[in-house]
């Protein structure tokens, strides 16, 4: 019984598979190869802010609050680490190393700073039990003026960019570097085009953290206080302590990815991540708050999201004559599907039960 | 004396000095969280910064009335969704829909400005209708529907503007034509009160915008339907058990609070002075995100709110004179930390009250039951109940009293 289940469950994947590779192949025709490095590199490059935010918001839900302000934190993350990397913006000649252990100083920086906010967060929702909502907004609208503030503070009057350090040649590990600087193989081109340190540690974070959520006592306890945190105090779990890592986690994970956003998206920061927050609270819904289909979601987001820029480029899009500016309508798309996915899932939603409830233990 | 007692202590427990006093604490405490920003930022301008913000506003308050006017409607959206227990986080982009089609009336049809604030209305009301629909007949949370529809309306206006770009925008400058150019039967009627503040963005739109917040509190408070919202609000299955049609009343209730989105951005732009810039439409409107704080510092009362705005725009205005030394974005802090602390609005209420009557001021539950504190001569009197009748009238049963009983 349990081999059929599993059979017919690798076989829906495999469905699946080939038909999103068989898509991708129509849809690449005709194609120039630069073209196709472009687009599928910066799929990957845009993906990872999706995907850790999302992961990170879905922490969060999974612990019983909902972390609205994912948009807010990730714009925090982005300014102190962009504040940090502003420092190194004339270091023109330094060693891999050395660059290297900047950018991940500046992660770390992103990661304390995002974590740091989300106290904000995780006080007023846990300890005040106030509306997570009002919150998360009250968050949102902050960071965005304190980014202003600080950058003018320090940059001087009206210098909201904060200029960070050439990305393509000081952040990334560039060709160049590993000594292969007119290969044409493509493997090396697709994986050397924006080689940052952020992407490897998002995809080491994301099955860390999908292993802790689903096979230690400690995600089986966040995962206890938004299904039904009554139950988990009846049985000893700290409500209270284990919302706040799940909201710290979130917002660690936001920090983390207001950077990864700005490093692909930016050569300056400035006051906003172009809702990428919110558009990684639509993924965690479409993925239906489950790792693996955040992971698909974030992929599928970001593919649209490029072919939004590229689209001229495609040559099978190409053709198709729509009038206006068709990039609007592609950034509409990931919104629109979550939309229907929502309207039409929502008696199967895999929502934890208790999010957005204060715990209240009178309510026993 | 016992009758001035008597006026207290009612006014005590209506609630009412409750909530402002709350919301004064709020504004306090936000007040000084953007104090300490300053602070910390550039302690030697600090004060005087501060000071503009708290005394700018009597120098441009023709500029606080112009800033009233959209946020006033965004506010009773906010709030009047709030009162059925929704939370209208949408207006950004029922705002933005408002703003598309009322400049396309203007722009391309060429329609007078009462059609076209007709159009902001409707347009608004549509964009609020599928976050109600959804939440009525698909139990999908309004919050979440109204940021991606936020998100959509905002690819959407910068399409369909795109569209009738030919017509509508001014290559140059990149923004949408002037009406006084194109289409001067759409601007609002001005009444003189231009003149009167001595600000060339004002008009009747301050008017319209107070008028729909009377409206809206009629709504409320003097008619069947606006109890049956409250109702529901307060309790969806009592609601829906007492035989108010809940579902119904719920995508009314934000199709309403689209509405007045939708109105906020006609009486924004058609007055004509200021113009929708395309480069600016890679972000969503403050103004839309703002009608909250105006809303929650009213506990949603249209009346209120009116107050609510007033402040919020004056601290606004004050705050554009502070870019000499600061941001104007201080304000915004300000903002953001009086909503912070309106979402747990209610701590601040029972701390209130319980030092209104008589307790420790910041005691908490688990030190003492707050009713041992009471003093005694504070205690509000014990009256009596209404029907209570002296005892010996209480042995002749009316007839009413006999059909309530069987």
């Amino acid at each position: 019984m349990t081999m059929n289940k599993t059979l017919k469950k690798a076989l829906t994947y495999a469905l699946w598979v080939i038909i999103i590779v068989a898509a991708i192949v129509l849809l690449l025709q005709g194609t120039s190869q630069t073209n196709v490095i472009n687009l599928f590199s910066n799929t990957l490059v845009f993906a990872i802010p999706l995907l850790l935010v999302a992961m990170g918001g879905c922490t969060s839900e999974h612990s019983g609050i909902i972390n609205l302000a994912l948009e807010g934190i990730m714009i925090f993350g982005a300014l102190t680490s962009s504040l940090f990397l502003h420092a190194f913006v004339n270091a023109t000649s330094a060693s891999l190393f050395t660059r290297q252990s900047v950018v991940l100083a500046a992660i770390l920086i992103a990661i304390i700073s995002g974590a740091l906010m989300s106290l904000l967060l995780a006080f007023a929702s846990v300890n005040l039990k106030a509306d997570q909502t009002i919150t998360g907004t009250a968050i949102n609208m902050f960071t965005p003026a304190l980014f202003t503030l600080v950058a003018w503070a320090i940059l001087g009057q009206g210098q909201t960019l904060i200029k960070l350090p050439n990305v393509a040649n000081w952040i990334c590990v560039s060709l160049a570097d590993v000594g292969a600087a007119d290969t044409t193989n493509v493997l090396l081109l697709l994986l050397f085009r924006k080689n940052m340190l952020t992407t490897w540690i998002a995809i080491i974070l994301f099955i860390l953290l999908t292993f802790v959520l689903y096979k230690t006592k400690f995600g089986l306890h966040l995962r206890a206080c938004g299904e039904n945190p009554q139950a988990a105090d009846s049985v000893g779990i700290n409500v209270a302590k284990t919302r706040y890592a799940g909201v710290l986690i979130s917002g660690a994970l936001a920090g983390l990815g207001g950077l990864a956003f700005t490093l692909a998206a930016k050569t300056s920061a400035d006051t906003s991540v172009s809702g990428y927050g919110f558009l990684a609270l639509a993924v965690m819904i479409f993925g239906n708050w489950k790792p693996l289909r955040i992971l698909a979601g974030s992929f599928f987001f970001s593919f649209l999201r490029c072919l939004s820029t590229m689209h001229d480029s495609i040559a099978v899009l190409a053709k198709i004559n729509i009038p206006g500016k068709v990039d609007y309508l592609y950034k509409m798309v990931p919104y629109l599907v979550t939309l229907l996915v929502l309207v039409f899932t929502s008696k199967h939603s895999q929502a934890p039960k208790a999010e957005g409830i204060p715990y209240d233990k009178g309510g026993r | 004396m016992n009758k001035k007692h008597d006026v207290l202590t009612r006014l005590r427990d209506s609630g009412k000095v409750n909530s402002i006093l709350s919301s004064v604490l709020a504004i306090l405490i936000g007040l000084l969280v953007g104090y300490l920003v300053l602070l910390i930022l550039k302690p030697r301008y600090s004060l005087i910064g501060f000071g503009r913000i708290l005394t700018g506003g009597f120098k441009t308050f023709g500029d606080v009335l112009w800033k009233m006017t959209p946020l006033l409607m965004t506010g009773l959206s906010v709030g009047f969704a709030y009162k059925t227990g929704l939370f209208n986080i949408g207006a950004p982009g029922q705002f933005l829909m408002g703003t598309t089609f009322a400049l396309i009336a203007a722009l391309v049809l060429k329609w007078p400005w009462y059609l076209c604030l007709l159009v902001a209305l409707l347009a608004g009301a549509f964009w609020g209708f599928f976050p109600g629909l959804f939440k009525a007949f698909f139990n999908v949370n309004e919050v979440i529907t109204s940021i991606l529809l936020n998100w959509i309306a905002l690819f959407l206006q910068n399409y369909i503007i795109n569209l009738f770009a030919g017509t509508m925008v001014n290559s140059y400058t990149n923004m949408t034509n002037a009406l006084a150019l194109v289409n001067p039967s759409a601007e609002l009627p001005k009444l003189g009160i231009d003149k009167l503040f001595n600000n060339n963005n004002l008009s009747m739109g301050i008017l319209i915008a107070i008028a729909f917040a009377i409206l809206a509190w009629f709504i409320l408070n003097k008619t069947t339907f606006g109890f049956e919202l409250k109702a529901c609000g307060a309790n969806k299955n009592a609601a829906t058990y007492a035989g108010i049609n809940a579902k119904r009343n719920i995508v009314l209730s934000m199709v309403i609070a689209g509405a007045f989105a939708g109105i906020a951005a006609g009486l924004y732009y058609l007055t004509g002075t200021v113009q929708l810039s395309l480069g600016e439409t890679s972000a969503l409107p403050a103004v839309g995100f703002n009608g909250i704080p105006v809303a929650l510092l009213a506990y949603c009362d249209p009346i209120g709110i009116i107050f609510a705005t007033f402040f919020i725009a004056f601290i606004q205005s004050g705050g554009e004179t502070l870019d000499i030394y600061y941001s104007s974005q201080s304000v915004t802090v300000i903002i953001s930390a009086i909503i912070y602390l309106s979402a747990f609005a209610l701590i601040f209420k029972s701390t209130i009250a319980r030092w209104l009557h008589g307790g420790p001021f910041l005691s908490t539950r688990k030190k003492k039951d707050a009713t041992k504190d009471v003093k005694p001569d504070t205690v509000p009197p014990l009256e009596a109940p209404k029907d209570a009748r002296p005892l010996d009238e209480a042995s002749v049963e009316t007839s009413e009293e006999k059909e309530a009983r069987s």
